[in-house]
């Protein structure tokens, strides 16, 4: 579904990403977890068009290469960036509308079965589909951005630390519809700091640091590596 | 000055006012989609209300090959910008844009000018020739800036309005025309006699802006336009090009400003250069509304039309320092005020 060939991302003239290959299966979820500054959300904003980047990423068996972000999502890639990007002074409901925007040939059948789903997945985002976007609390924000990006019908989703700011029982919540969405066969390529719930849902894991994937594998054969529970799952095995 | 005269100065102070006010709307939508501060503005009022008195002299429109000349350049700066992945659907689409359209539009011109088909089918040919250049001019010299600071875009945009001024020039000679009034006979308020011509432009005005209130709150598009002002990268993220909201907003700000244009033609001579002037002060109007807020920019351009109006009667030769002057308290106070936010 994605695959990136040596991919490298500079600001300036400092590479913050260097020498990135990964793969993320159709109907999957692959996660890279990494400390603060690994580059993960660079990484993240170079696939989707936000950041120019050298190697190759190749999308659906066609490459991306020279295409702007707009045409990216039109190819089927989603993403929900670190920073939300929503409009604040508009209402949540028209910030899901507008998450539509590419489907809007569809007719207003589809956008609403479509709405009615996102608000099928969080309950919250319909009681307040009149506030603004602006005024919402962090968690709900974090539901709106992912409502918005799953209106698009994206083939592949890419979530930059979508329990960033949350409560535990929502970020169970949040993780659940993750998974969810993977049965619903939308590819899922997810950037945690909370390694050890991503490393709970997602098949395949990759391991950041300074720019570079230092480890990868399954996410079962990460989770029980020594490395990985010492950095990033904190508590050592007594 | 007696209360008779002080209502008559209201009155045009509030007809100009209504221009200012739809030139000052377009202005805040131009700059909050493409952070372009769109100083040629006034040309698209000129080349309306000129394009309408050369049609009412049953001449042809030399305006018309400008807009040809312009879909052709706009073809190939479209065609240049998305050479490398551009699809057949899309060129198709820029094929019928730049080109079709603008012939179409120029054989009509050729066709209909000699015969003179009366007020109307005049207008909306004239709105017609006029209104595609918008776009055109987006192509052409802003979108291959879109990602350069304002300051950039600003100089673009002088380039462009010497530009077209010359062409104005060009086209229409030195000479200021005035086209016929299309509502004639006045109606009595009280003391004073409301020309038809005003509460045309008043109603016309207040029409268009109620128009683009419902198109911007209720359709997808111009939830799309208003996306975009909001947060440019958000509406990338959900699939809507910066470049199309960029062609729109310039199209409506052609078309507001010809439209403008057709309605001052009779109450004004129109010069080939008088643009910029009317532009200014929906520019001055704009920018005291921070060029982002509609409501207040609508409310300080009727302000201004009637404080010309009033100045005009008591000291003409001042007529325009005295406008311009009275902005400087109102930007100061705004300067000091968006410190005081900005410190925040
Ligand atoms: N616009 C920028 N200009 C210069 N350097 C940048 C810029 N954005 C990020 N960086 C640097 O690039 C590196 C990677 O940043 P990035 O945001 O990708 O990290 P991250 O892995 O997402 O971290 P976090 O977990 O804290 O979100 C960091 O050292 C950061 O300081
Ligand atoms: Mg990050």
């Amino acid at each position: 579904m994605l695959e990136l060939r040596d991919l490298a991302v500079a600001y300036g003239g400092v590479l913050a990403v260097r020498g990135v290959s990964l793969r993320v299966e159709a109907g999957s979820i692959a996660t890279v977890i990494g400390a603060n500054g690994a580059g993960k959300s660079t990484l993240l904003n170079a696939i989707m068009g936000i950041l120019p980047s050298r190697g190759h990423i190749v999308f659906s068996a066609s490459s991306l290469e020279g295409l702007p972000v707009e045409a990216r999502v039109a190819a089927g890639l989603g993403l929900v960036p670190e920073k939300r990007e929503l409009f604040s002074s508009m209402s949540v409901e028209d910030n899901l509308r507008l998450g539509a925007f590419l489907r809007r040939k569809e007719g207003r059948g589809a956008i609403a079965a479509s709405l009615d789903e996102v608000f099928g997945l969080f309950p919250r985002l319909r009681e307040r589909r009149r506030q603004l976007a602006g005024t919402l609390s962090g968690g709900e924000r974090q539901m709106l951005a992912m409502g918005r990006a799953l209106m698009g019908r994206p083939k592949l989703l890419m979530l930059d630390e979508p329990s960033l700011g949350l409560a535990p029982l929502i970020v169970r919540d949040i993780f659940e519809i993750i998974a969810s969405m993977k049965r619903a066969h939308v590819a899922i390529l997810l950037v945690e700091q909370n390694a050890r719930a991503a490393l709970q849902i997602a098949d395949l894991g990759y391991v950041m640091e300074n720019g570079t994937i230092v480890l990868e594998g399954s996410c079962e054969a990460l989770r029980s590596d020594p490395r990985v529970v010492e950095t990033y799952l904190g508590i050592a095995h007594a | 000055m007696d209360p008779s005269i002080f209502l008559i100065l209201v009155q045009d102070g509030l007809t100009s006012g209504a221009i200012y006010a739809l030139l000052a709307l377009s202005l805040v939508l131009v700059f909050t989609v493409t952070r372009v501060i769109f100083i040629p503005q006034g040309e698209f009022v000129a080349f309306g209300a000129l394009t309408m008195a050369t049609l009412e002299a049953g001449e042809f429109p030399r305006t018309a090959i400008m807009l040809l000349g312009l879909g052709i350049a706009a073809a190939i700066a479209g065609y240049l910008a998305e050479r490398r992945v551009i699809t057949k659907r899309r060129l198709a689409w820029l094929i019928a844009e730049t080109l079709l359209l603008p012939a179409v539009i120029f054989v009509l011109a050729l066709w209909l000018a000699p015969r003179k088909p009366g007020l109307l089918p005049e207008m909306l040919l004239a709105l017609a020739i006029v209104t595609p250049m918008g776009p055109y001019i987006h192509r052409i010299a802003f979108r291959p800036l879109a990602e350069a600071s304002t300051l950039v875009l600003l100089i673009a945009a002088v380039g462009v309005h010497l530009t077209l001024t010359g062409f104005g020039l060009v086209f229409f000679g030195a000479e200021g025309s005035r086209t016929t009034s299309f509502a004639s006979g006045s109606l009595a308020l009280g003391p004073v006699m409301v020309t038809g011509q005003s509460l045309f432009v008043l109603g016309a005005s207040i029409a268009l802006a109620f128009m683009l209130y419902l198109v911007f709150e209720l359709s997808l598009i111009g939830k799309a336009l208003k996306g975009t002002a909001v947060n440019r990268l958000g509406a990338r993220l959900v699939g809507i090009e910066p470049s199309l909201c960029g062609r729109i907003a310039f199209g409506v700000a052609a078309f507001i400003g010809a439209l403008s244009g057709l309605l001052i033609g009779p109450i004004t001579t129109v010069y080939y250069d008088s643009g910029f002037l009317i532009g200014l002060k929906g520019f001055v109007a704009a920018i005291v509304a921070g060029l982002v807020s509609y409501p207040a920019a609508a409310a300080a351009a009727l302000a201004i039309g009637i404080m010309e109006s009033l100045a005009s009667f008591s000291a003409s030769a001042f007529k325009e320092v005295i406008v311009f002057t009275a902005i400087i308290p109102v930007l100061l106070w705004r300067s000091l005020v968006h410190t005081r936010l900005g410190e925040e």
